[in-house]
């Protein structure tokens, strides 16, 4: 007995969608097959700990130490979200606790928009504005760790906000009455019961808010500075992982092009890390 | 003693936008007694009910017309916190906070301001008049989202009598809770009786008999019949209360 025509194309849809599904997979993998091909093989030749750990990039010379990037990218991150969560956080709570419906209609797809805003338009917005307010009003030559963190702490908003609100909105309605109808203020309710409530989302959000920002790289290019040396203050230039890459990639060869697909592997390593922490973040209240 | 009232509204009405919810209410709910409010679902009940610690303001589009006093005083002229201080409610679904079962006793007191040294007594006298005390004391930093429903339920009455409320407002307490559960938190209603002024909201008739001293009926947004409960139930005057409890409607 032959299957009929419906049961049939049923099952080639069927196989049709779970390719698109597992193809994404199959993306993720040459993506890291590439990577790791072209890479590693400089961390067998150099060392990894000359790698990772060095203080000093000169391909050319042999020297490939990406310490003072992988210092950078951590420095830009955590400026980023020093300005980013507590604003993406205020904004969130705002749009789940306090907002009307009025100002939720356009909040909204105001977000939506500074998500889609493309990278180069900050890094553009950034040398136009904040590195020569930067020079001009508090010193140096403006490409700095405090442009840099300015800029990716913006970007990152759309992320914090989106995954944080969601958190908040998640939290059941049962909790906010129960408070409030102990004689809780808005706030009580919100800071004692909901946040904490939220906590792993929250947390969560900053998370995939630094994998952001670590990652970005076109804006950051524009503000850093671009110095190969590990910034000592915030109004230092600054080289982050993601910006060796883009800045050299194009005229690099042989061993130098093989270090930066190094600097990519730990990057990819970076965010891989962030990734799991996010989700490990989640999971774990979850099945709670 | 005399019969005095604790909450009383005159002529309320409330609308939901355009909708006619409660219906020129006069109703009182007497000090140190069980009331009770019946009636289909739908009726208006918990809407009533919310009226007393302002839970309807929560909702957009809420209008109230009448009057409601508390404790002969106007409701608005007492402060929204204060108030709801002094009116704890307890919700259909038990809603103890994802916190440890500690936490959840020390919210209302941290909120208010009580001092710190009056919690651990507080704590032991709140779980003690729910009768949970010896079921608990070792457990008060495991997680309250672990306790049974009915565990949950009265764990959500001691949290609010942390804050000493005097009057306590259930709407529907015992509708997630099997039937011995169901029993056994009635009992505790008519222990508390003692301290404090209660309000329940039931669709269970035989609970309203067992556990009120007064009943009144509701129906679409009007309040048909208030009276003593041993009167509702035997010798109704309205013969739509009476059609409710011999369950020809409802
Ligand atoms: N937020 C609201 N917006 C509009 N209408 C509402 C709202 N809340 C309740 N109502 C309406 O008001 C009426 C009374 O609702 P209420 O919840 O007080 O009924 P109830 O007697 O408690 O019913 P139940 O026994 O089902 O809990 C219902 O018809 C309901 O549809
Ligand atoms: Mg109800």
């Amino acid at each position: 007995m032959s299957p009929s025509k419906a049961v049939l194309k049923e099952r080639i849809i069927k196989q049709i969608l779970t390719a698109c599904a597992f193809s994404s997979l199959l993306f993720l993998f040459l993506i890291f097959a590439f990577i790791l091909v072209e890479g590693l093989p400089l961390f067998y030749k150099v060392g990894v700990k000359n790698i990772v750990f060095g203080m000093k990039w000169a391909p050319t010379k042999g020297l490939f130490g990406i310490f003072p990037m992988i210092v950078s990218s951590f420095l830009v991150t955590f400026g980023a979200l020093f300005i980013g969560a507590p604003l993406g956080l205020g904004c969130a709570i705002y749009l789940a606790e306090y907002a009307g419906r009025q100002q939720k209609l356009f909040l909204k797809p105001a977000l939506e928009l500074l998500a889609g805003i493309p990278s180069v338009v900050y890094g553009f917005l950034g040398v136009i504005y904040i590195v020569p307010f930067i020079r001009q009003f508090i010193g140096g030559s403006g490409f700095s760790l405090l442009a840099t963190s300015i800029v990716l702490g913006i970007m990152i908003l759309p992320t914090i906000i989106s995954i944080s609100y969601d958190a908040l909105t998640s939290v059941p309605r049962s909790y906010r009455e129960g408070a409030l109808a102990m004689g809780s203020t808005q706030w009580q309710s919100t800071s004692r019961v909901v946040i904490p409530a939220a906590k792993s989302g929250i947390l969560a959000s900053c998370i995939l808010g630094m994998g952001r920002a670590v990652g970005e790289t076109m804006a950051v290019i524009m503000v850093a500075g671009n110095a190969l040396k590990i910034p000592t203050d915030m109004l230092d230039p600054l080289r982050t992982l993601t910006s060796n890459i883009a800045l050299e990639l194009s005229y690099a060869s042989g061993d130098h092009r093989m270090g930066l697909f190094s600097t990519g592997v730990v990057l990819l390593s970076i965010i891989m890390v962030l990734n799991y922490l996010a989700n490990f973040v989640i999971r774990r209240t979850v099945i709670k | 003693m005399m019969l005095d009232c604790a909450l009383k509204t005159e002529k309320l009405n409330l609308y939901y936008g355009a909708f006619h919810g409660l219906k020129d209410v006069d109703f009182c709910v007497y000090r140190n007694a069980i009331t009770a409010l019946i009636g289909p679902s739908g009726c208006g009940k918990s809407t009533l009910l919310r009226c007393f610690n302002r839970m309807n303001d929560l909702i957009d589009d809420v209008k109230v017309t009448g009057s409601i006093f508390v404790n002969d005083r106007p409701i608005d002229s007492i402060d929204i916190i204060e108030l709801r201080k002094n009116i704890g409610m307890v919700f259909q679904r038990p809603n103890p906070f994802p916190f440890s079962v500690q936490d959840n006793l020390l919210y209302g007191l941290r909120v208010h301001g009580i001092p710190k040294r009056q919690h651990a007594e507080i704590v032991e006298r709140c779980l003690k008049s729910v009768d949970l005390w010896d079921d608990l004391k070792d457990k008060r930093h495991t997680s309250a989202m672990n306790l049974s429903e009915e565990m949950k339920q009265r764990l959500c009455i001691a949290r609010l009598l942390t804050v000493e409320p005097q009057i306590i407002l259930l709407d529907e307490p015992c509708s997630a809770l099997d039937p011995i559960a169901t029993l056994r938190i009635e009992e505790l209603m008519i222990e508390l009786k003692k301290d404090y002024t209660i309000l329940i909201v039931t669709h269970n008739m035989q609970q309203a008999a067992r556990v009120s001293d007064h009943t009144g009926f509701m129906l679409l947004g009007d309040l048909i019949e208030f009276g003593d409960t041993s009167k509702i139930f035997t010798a109704p005057s309205d013969n739509r209360t009476d059609g409710y409890i011999t369950g020809r409607f409802g």
